[in-house]
């Protein structure tokens, strides 16, 4: 499978290689109840521009919360948070807003499709909120689903999609936008052995093609595939392996 | 550092297009939600275009009525005898400047009866009028269907039956050559009136000539009420003088109307029929807006983790909101428009039933349609907001 180069123009400023596009620093998260929740103790971690990780934890270690604040869904307890160079705690909710719409894709383990849209729409999708017509966004669209090898299926309604094939639209959408990173929360939680191999094949590829990659996972034979690991365990980081 | 960040942007299009995913997905549901504003829509437009249709029927055969009748009579006082008019007052009325025409009706004792088999008490409500020859000229009336009353016709036993006594009596038409028992002996029935608007009290009368009220019925007719038409600049002046010209040695003891005007009256009473009709599209509207409120909570619990999709790919707690809001206000306006079609086409039948011009009125669609867009904005803000402060994670967490 080839993989077509990136459309440059839609990213503000191309990532120069090793660039930390991540930062997380002391972050902790609490949420409250009695007694609180820690889910996140204390994480620092930085991914750089071009990377592939994974982020490998069992149910429970904090690996969703995150996700959730890498993706700036949510705001740590304390420590601080850098996003493409943007520190989080200085924003508001609509720049964070705007900073994912910019900087960040998201790829769901339930895939989060738009049932009665098309392939090519939901991946225009991903760009919908960034205030460009709709005729542009479907080109891109069609650039991005011929990234994931989808180019024929387009016009097919995503409920006519298999499993494998939904999930590769949900990645061209997290792609379509030239995101800073895409975030992937178990992309291959939904998938049966086969859809699943081909899904981190095509995340290998994309990496291989320049594309930053933060894939959760509970799986350690997924993760396993991935250049760096990071294993988290009780909202702590346990081991951080692979990395440059 | 303080990098350039450009903000997430939905465009107009872009927001009708999102606003009608939901609707898109559940058809059905949507047509339901919408369905009690379009009652209430279709009734406020069917009310307002009915009374409008009716009205202007009304005015247009109020114009082919002319307004230029006059009506003088003598004032029913108890104890002050029997009603009647000096037998000089047509001729003083006809010499009044503006007047074009007058002709008198003279009220009659007894009765008239199909048959001589029934009962006296059975009269029907019907009453006997000797009438001038000119009386339908001058009312500007017309037969259904036989002749009216002429020189020769008055002096036999001959009638012509108001549109109501024909009706009440069973005759139709004068095919089978009908008589009718009349003050105790039978007279023929040479024609039916037309109906007659203005003078709803000669549609229930069986009018006979003058000379055959003397030479059949024994009475001498003294005129009851008189019939003016006017020169229709003049109507005013006219009808200032018409007391005092038809009796003047007791002005007050006469009545004189201009018909159209008590019709005109009865008319705006139908002013509470109308605001009854606009009260039930009221009820009807606001049910439809607990609708659609309902309908929109329920759909913004069931999309939560589209909402937390949308959070993820920029989305702005405003475009979560207006995306809400706007399928909200798409629904009002899917029932505002079929409303109005309904009102209009419920209108258009009810009216040409009747043989009204059908007539919709600007306010009843564009009131409609404001009023189904602002029920939805107001059914839809509850949820939009909901929608707009669901936190992303809270969404995506609940999928």
């Amino acid at each position: 499978m080839t993989v077509p180069r990136a459309v440059p123009e839609l990213r503000e400023t191309p990532n120069a290689p090793h660039e930390t596009v991540l930062r997380l620093s002391g972050v902790t998260k609490v949420y409250p109840a009695t007694p609180p929740v820690p889910a996140l103790r204390g994480v620092d971690l930085d991914v750089q521009a071009g990377e592939l990780v994974a982020i490998v934890g069992p149910s429970g270690s904090g690996k969703s919360t995150l996700l959730h604040i890498a993706g700036t869904l949510e705001r740590p307890t304390s420590g601080s948070v850098h996003v493409a160079g943007h520190d989080v705690a200085s924003l508001s909710d609509e720049d964070l807003s705007a900073l994912r719409a910019r900087h960040i894709g998201f790829v769901f383990q339930q895939f989060f499709l738009i049932e009665t849209e098309g392939a090519l729409d939901n991946v225009a999708d991903g760009l919908l909120y960034r205030g460009l017509p709709l005729d542009r966004r479907r080109e891109l669209a069609r650039v991005a689903l011929e990234r994931v090898g989808l180019a024929e299926r387009g016009s097919l309604l995503v409920s006519k999609l298999s499993g494998g094939e939904r999930q590769r639209v949900a990645v061209a959408r997290a792609l379509v936008g030239e995101p800073t990173y895409v975030l992937a929360d178990e992309p291959t939680g939904n998938l049966d052995t086969q859809s699943s191999d081909a899904i981190v094949e095509l995340l290998e590829q994309l990496h291989t093609a320049g594309t930053t990659i933060v894939v959760i996972t509970h799986n350690p034979e997924v993760a396993a595939r991935f250049p760096r690991r990071v294993g988290i365990r009780d909202g702590l980081i346990e081991y951080d392996e692979g990395g440059r | 550092m303080k990098l350039d960040l450009a903000p997430s942007r939905l465009t107009p299009r872009d927001v009708v297009r999102v606003a009608s995913i939901g609707l898109r997905t559940r058809k059905l549901r949507a047509a339901l939600s919408a369905l009690g504003i379009t009652i209430g829509i279709a009734s406020l437009v069917a009310v307002l275009g009915l009374s409008e249709s009716s009205r202007s029927a009304f005015l247009a055969e109020l114009d082919k009525l002319g307004t230029n009748l006059l009506q003088v009579r003598a004032k029913q006082d108890a104890g002050a005898g029997s009603a009647e008019l000096p037998s000089m007052a047509k001729v003083m009325v006809g010499r009044v400047d503006g007047v074009q025409s007058v002709a008198a009706t003279f009220d009659l004792k007894g009765n008239v009866y199909r048959t001589d088999l029934v009962p006296a008490t059975r009269s029907g409500g019907l009453s006997v009028k000797a009438a001038d020859t000119d009386l339908l000229s001058t009312l500007q009336g017309a037969v259904a269907t036989g002749r009216f009353l002429d020189a020769q016709s008055s002096r036999r036993p001959t009638t012509v039956l108001g549109s109501v006594a024909s009706q009440r009596l069973g005759i139709r038409d004068l095919a089978a050559r009908p008589k009718v028992w009349l003050g105790e002996r039978w007279f023929s029935v040479v024609g039916i009136l037309e109906p007659m608007a203005l003078s709803p009290a000669l549609e229930r009368s069986a009018l006979v000539g003058r000379e055959a009220a003397r030479a059949y019925l024994g009475q001498y007719p003294v005129p009851s009420t008189l019939y003016v038409r006017t020169d229709p600049t003049k109507v005013r002046s006219v009808l200032e003088v018409l007391s005092a010209t038809a009796n003047p040695a007791n002005p007050t003891g006469i009545e004189s109307t201009r018909p159209s005007e008590l019709l005109e009256a009865r008319q705006a009473a139908d002013v509470a029929f109308t605001s009854l009709g606009l009260g039930l599209g009221a009820v009807a509207l606001l049910v439809g807006a607990v609708g659609i409120a309902n309908v929109m909570v329920i759909s913004v619990l069931e999309r939560r983790s589209e909402i937390g999709l949308r959070r993820a790919l920029g989305a702005t707690r405003r475009h979560v909101g207006l995306q809400f809001l706007g399928e909200a206000l798409v629904l009002g306006a899917i029932g505002g428009v079929s409303g109005i079609v309904l009102g209009v086409l419920a209108t258009a039948a009810y009216a040409s039933a009747r043989g009204w011009g059908i007539l919709i009125p600007g306010i009843a669609v564009g009131g409609g349609l404001t009023a189904a867009l602002v029920i939805g904005a107001v059914a839809g803000l509850y949820p939009a907001v909901r929608a707009a402060n669901m936190s992303p994670t809270e969404a995506l967490r609940t999928a």
